[in-house]
């Protein structure tokens, strides 16, 4: 079935005969321009084999021996690692890592929304300003927290252990995660808005579900 | 004890004796934000910061365009420094992408950046100036900015909105003359900055509100999670373009500047003199930037990046400025997440604030190198 369109706007269904009134290329003109461009057209990024840097993976291996099975090691990169845990788990594996890695402030929390698998995942990524081999590195640790169809932010099941008292550089952070999300902190002290305003009545404005008007 | 008042005649009961009052978000001094200030006479008693007021979403409109569409609206909140906003964002579509930058292009792109780094330093340093009613201040780094801009608009066509890095280099080599111009005015501009000296960082004035007010220890701003001038002034040396390189910075000769200072004065002269060594980068990338040579690498129409996720940073005029980008097999990044200096650098507002004279608020305020607009996003 041809894409192209006739002189009237209308979509031709019957025919892929090309007219000269054509406005777009077809499939294989356009793969043909692009060939003779010299322009790559293949689909996926080239997946680079990345080699396992032993130090981030020392760190990594510290946290996975005093855990075991309760965290995951999604990644070791450069200067780069990645741990996800259960929420329950997330502020002993905290305390871990603060008191004996050395990491010690939150760069940002940021929440990342999967209605398929109807989970919240609450992203910190932590780095360290008092030890000077960490000063390259940037630890994220991730969880996942219940995704409600219709959120009550603050009242329903997404919510989750704040790390406030471990790493005191997400309040502001963590509010603005509830207020985004309405992925409650529990021990946060000051669980209020912050970018939204006052009288804001919708549904947490970054989850997947609240559409952006006109797009 | 009890006394008889006159009639008409009451005690004052402590609850009258705090005031509270709302610092903008009309207010000049507070910027595009509101500060809930509670006072004592003159004394502040606690501090709300209220941010908000400018979000634009930045982040959820990422989410439907392409990664090259979201080029232009990203530098949005921080127009005045708006290379520095796009790197980290260009770095992490790179990894995403898979794409290697050509050399000249990475010279090309740290000038543009510590050019950018200047123009947003002496905004700021005018803004400053104006808030301590030294109105000299102002004219002078605006009048100075402008050396900058011409060059930004020489190597990208707009003066202020330049959307110059983009993911695979920058959008367009750099113009015939060029680097004679360059270094012409950064010349010029060392010997002006050497200037701003004596009749601004000298003058008792400033030396009167700013000294010994709003000091950060070192371990609070290490708590607190701090970042860029503020960090620094603190006397932690933490600097990214030192730590954690990115493109050509690991080749380029520069210092980290530190204060152990702490107060509101040190806060103001790191980023003064961080602009000398922002000309020292830009004539050693001169000096060092292969002569010809491509400077963007062609994609792909309509790229697509692979299941995963990059975290990318990089120094920004006000600290650290990371990109979270979440990208799953579609054209659009799925979840793009600014972390930005400024957002970060506002939670230390009601430490240092607290206890501070009323009038000393804008010389704290602006000390911390807040950009409202950008913490909002």
């Amino acid at each position: 079935m041809s894409s192209e369109n006739d002189k009237d706007g209308q979509p031709s269904e019957t025919t892929a005969e090309s007219s000269e009134n054509a406005k777009s290329l077809s499939k294989e003109d356009a793969k043909k321009f692009y060939e003779e461009k010299g322009i790559d057209l293949s689909p996926d990024a080239p997946v680079k084999p990345r080699p396992i840097p032993p130090f981030e993976k020392s760190i990594s291996d510290k946290v996975a021996s005093k855990f075991g099975s309760k965290v995951t090691v999604d990644y070791v990169r450069e200067s780069r690692i990645r741990i996800s845990t259960k929420k329950e788990d997330i502020l002993d594996v905290a305390h871990f890592i603060r008191d004996e890695l050395g990491y010690d402030h939150a760069e940002s929390v940021s929440g990342v929304d999967y209605p398929d698998s109807k989970e919240i995942e609450v992203v910190y990524h932590l780095g360290s300003y008092t030890d000077e081999k960490l000063a390259s590195q940037v630890l994220t640790l991730a969880t996942r927290v219940p995704r409600e169809e219709i959120p009550n932010p603050g009242k329903d099941s997404s919510r989750m252990t704040s790390l406030r008292e471990v790493f005191y550089s997400v309040e502001f952070h963590e509010r603005e995660c509830f207020e985004m999300f309405g992925v409650y902190f529990e021990g946060h002290p000051d669980n209020r808005r912050l970018l939204l305003p006052e009288d804001w009545a919708d549904i947490p404005p970054f989850r997947k579900d609240f559409k952006i008007k006109g797009r | 004890m009890t006394t008889q008042l006159p009639p008409g005649i009451q005690l004052e009961k402590i609850d009258d004796r705090i005031m509270t009052l709302n610092v903008g978000p009309q207010h000049p001094g507070s910027g595009h934000m509101r500060l809930i200030i509670k006072v004592d006479g003159d004394y502040i008693v606690s501090c709300d910061p209220d941010p908000g007021y400018v979000h634009r979403g930045e982040e959820k409109m990422a989410e439907y365009r392409n990664y090259i569409q979201n080029v232009p609206h990203l530098e949005r909140p921080v127009i005045h420094d708006s290379s520095n906003i796009l790197y980290p964002y260009c770095l992490a579509v790179e990894e995403l992408l898979g794409i290697e930058v050509p050399e000249r292009a990475k010279y090309v792109r740290v000038i543009a950046a510590e050019l950018n780094r200047c123009i947003y330093t002496l905004y700021w340093l005018a803004i400053y100036g104006i808030f301590l009613g030294h109105s000299t201040m102002f004219m002078w780094p605006a009048g100075d900015r402008e050396l900058f801009i011409d060059l930004l608009e020489a190597m990208s066509g707009a003066r202020v909105t330049h959307a110059y890095l983009v993911p695979g280099g920058v959008r367009n080599d750099l113009p015939a003359n060029f680097e004679e111009r360059c270094l012409r005015q950064v010349d010029y501009f060392e010997k002006r900055l050497k200037e701003y000296q004596a009749v601004f960082y000298k003058n008792p004035i400033l030396i009167s509100r700013t000294e010994g007010t709003g000091i950060l220890s070192r371990t609070d701003a290490i708590r607190l999670g701090t970042t860029g001038s503020v960090l620094r002034a603190s006397g932690v040396n933490f600097d990214i373009r030192k730590k954690e390189p990115y493109d050509v910075y690991e080749n380029l000769d520069f210092e980290t500047v530190v204060m152990k200072e702490g107060d509101s004065y040190a806060r103001s002269y790191v980023p003064y003199l961080e602009m000398f060594e922002s000309c020292r980068i830009i004539r050693d990338a001169i000096r060092k930037m292969p002569k010809s040579g491509s400077v963007r690498t062609k994609l792909k129409p309509n790229p697509k990046g692979g299941n995963e996720e990059v975290y990318k940073r990089v120094e920004s005029g006000r600290g650290a400025l990371g990109y979270y980008v979440v990208s799953n097999n579609r054209p659009e990044p799925y979840r793009v997440k600014i972390s930005v200096g400024s957002f970060r650098n506002l939670i230390c507002m009601p430490y240092l604030l607290k206890g501070e004279l009323l009038g000393n608020m804008p010389a704290v305020y602006w000390s911390l190198n807040y950009w409202p607009v950008e913490a909002d996003r």
